[in-house]
């Protein structure tokens, strides 16, 4: 193997990257050691080209890639390191294991030469790890899709790399396979000391997961932050539609009130009262939104005092019993309001297509965005 | 009288031996580049490739000939340099012989490097692996079956060749004249013994080449020869 720069465990990731072609890039992005990014984004919006440009896979038209102080990338000084010198460790979407190769020596490949310990004893060390003690010597044909998953993860921790790259790691596999490689996932990151990059398409992953969730969109990094925060207060509506919140509405603003300290906001021929947000004038249009789970059904069989909070009617236009929980669609003027309730709720206050219901928005939950 | 000729015959496997031992990485180089590249014309270099498969032998040797003779621009060079005409030699047949089996060699391992995932050689990398130990560890032992494929055809189709080596070469005893020609040959003097034997002898060979081609392919896997 050629020699390599010098290990840099422990130091963080900075990225930021603009091109044109072959597809939209103005992203920028931050991982410490230690964390789990997430990059979350429907499919076509340049995830996978940006962790193949941390990876080295891809050369971006402009900007710069930092591991620590060290350049990985750098287009004004025309530097571009090789995937080899980065070290960076990157499973796969396909996994792409060695197929003539046992599992301990698809690892093996990948450990240092100058590693204290022989590569095949890292080898077995890093597959006891993933729990997959027993299956050394099969080849990547002769395990299952979450098995060689496992293998490519070891593979990836072999080098002891720099940052660890996750491209969908849990795309190919079926649900219950899945959810374990996840819980394991979150497990073994305890034990990782290198930022951890993961993309993904899947909104749940992302939340489980996360440290920091990171919205891709056209290959622009729209916004970054702790789950929580990103699905709860989106920077715009179009980053609340690509967290999937459905209730997103446009309203005007109609006063601020520091006494109390609430704004009004006209929709839909409505007041409704949200957060003071005195930096928005009065009289300008903008998007709210709020998550389903803070709209509040008014209950016939246990009416509360919470009812005089935004009071909001309107017709059921859709009801889907999912388990535990009910889905229901409200149709208020023209627009339509999502809810969900849990099922014996929906049953005991017998609602159903067509029924009139009136619902609590919840002051605190109401986030309003700036349009654009 | 020996109806074998034995003469024709270890010169046929000397040519089969020198020509594989120069196509063979020649070939590697060329099908690999095939197999990962795209350019502007790859189309006609694929085509110029297979031009031998489908070109008469005689179309193939007049072209040839005209090349090697003394007034041609490789046989003019050659006697330049080494005082010896190109044609009607051993290394005369050599040069068509490294011609007519470029599409032998190049093509089942064009398939072959075809068949490598990018994303293998991408983790490779990504594993620390230089290209060169990418090549070597990875790439080589996944193409192995289309390389050995290479090889043995491109061997038993110079025992076989007849027209190009009898335009090229004539039928020169120990010099140019190799198994298939010395067949015709022993027709021509009615000689049905050695003719039967020999041609015996190159239809077990062809035989034995192609059944460990399929077992190969089989052995790797459901992948195809060709």
């Amino acid at each position: 193997m050629i020699a390599m720069a010098e290990p840099v465990p422990g130091k963080s990731i900075q990225l930021r990257v603009t091109q044109s072609a072959p597809i939209r890039l103005v992203a920028e992005l931050e991982c410490g050691p230690g964390q789990l990014l997430v990059i979350v984004g429907p499919s076509g919006s340049g995830k996978t080209t940006l962790l193949r440009s941390i990876a080295g896979l891809h050369r971006p038209t402009l900007g710069m890639i930092k591991c620590g102080d060290h350049f990985w990338m750098d287009s004004g000084r025309g530097i571009c390191l090789p995937p080899q010198i980065r070290r960076v460790g990157m499973v796969f979407q396909e996994y792409g294991l060695f197929p003539h190769l046992s599992a301990a020596e698809n690892i093996a490949l990948a450990v240092e030469p100058e590693s204290d310990t022989a590569p095949l004893e890292r080898a077995r060390t890093l597959l006891e790890m993933v729990n997959m003690q027993g299956l050394e010597a099969r080849r990547p044909g002769q395990l299952s899709g979450g098995q060689q998953q496992r293998v490519a993860l070891a593979r990836a921790l072999a080098r002891e790399p720099s940052v660890l790259l996750l491209d969908e790691p849990f795309a190919a596999v079926d649900q219950q396979t899945r959810r374990k490689l996840m819980r394991e996932l979150a497990r073994l990151r305890r034990q990782l000391h290198m930022p951890v990059i993961m993309v993904t398409h899947d909104l749940d992953e992302a939340r489980t997961l996360a440290d920091t969730l990171c919205v891709l969109h056209r290959g622009e990094t729209l916004q970054t932050g702790t789950p929580d925060d990103v699905m709860s207060r989106p920077r715009s509506a179009a980053v609340a539609r690509l967290v999937g919140l459905d209730n997103i509405f446009t309203g005007e603003i109609l006063a601020h009130d520091t006494e109390r300290n609430i704004s009004v906001l006209q929709w839909n021929g409505q007041q409704l009262e949200c957060p003071l947000h005195q930096d928005i004038a009065v009289g300008t249009r903008v998007d709210w939104v709020i998550p389903a789970e803070r709209v509040v059904l008014h209950r016939r069989d246990r009416p509360s005092r919470g009812e005089n909070e935004n009071p909001v009617s309107g017709e059921i236009e859709d009801y889907l019993a999912l388990g535990a929980n009910t889905a229901l669609t409200l149709r208020v003027a023209a627009e339509n309001l999502y809810l969900s309730v849990p099922t014996h709720v929906a049953r005991r206050n017998n609602l159903a297509r067509g029924g009139k219901v009136t619902v609590s928005l919840l002051a605190e939950a109401m986030h309003l965005m700036p349009t654009g | 009288m020996n109806h074998f000729d034995t003469t024709a015959l270890l010169l046929s496997l000397h040519l089969g031996l020198l020509t594989s031992l120069v196509l063979i990485p020649f070939g590697i180089v060329v099908a690999r580049w095939l197999a990962w590249h795209s350019f502007r014309g790859r189309n006609m270099v694929q085509a110029l490739i297979a031009m031998p498969l489908i070109l008469p032998p005689t179309v193939l040797g007049y072209y040839l000939l005209n090349m090697l003779s003394s007034n041609g621009p490789m046989g003019g060079l050659w006697e330049s340099l080494l005082d010896e005409p190109l044609a009607f030699s051993f290394e005369g047949i050599l040069v068509a012989s490294l011609l007519f089996n470029i599409p032998f060699a190049v093509q089942p391992m064009q398939r072959a490097f075809e068949s490598i995932p990018m994303v293998i050689r991408e983790a490779a990398w990504c594993s620390g692996l230089t290209h060169w130990q990418t090549f070597l560890r990875i790439e080589l032992p996944l193409a192995w079956p289309g390389i050995l494929t290479a090889l043995v055809l491109t061997f038993a189709h110079t025992l076989g060749e007849f027209g190009v080596v009898l335009m090229v070469g004539g039928n020169i005893e120990g010099e140019t004249r190799t198994i298939s020609i010395s067949i015709y040959d022993r027709v021509q003097a009615l000689d049905d013994a050695g003719a039967g034997l020999m041609s015996l002898f190159l239809l077990g060979i062809a035989f034995i080449s192609i059944t460990i081609i399929y077992a190969l392919h089989d052995r790797h896997g459901r992948t195809r020869p060709w």
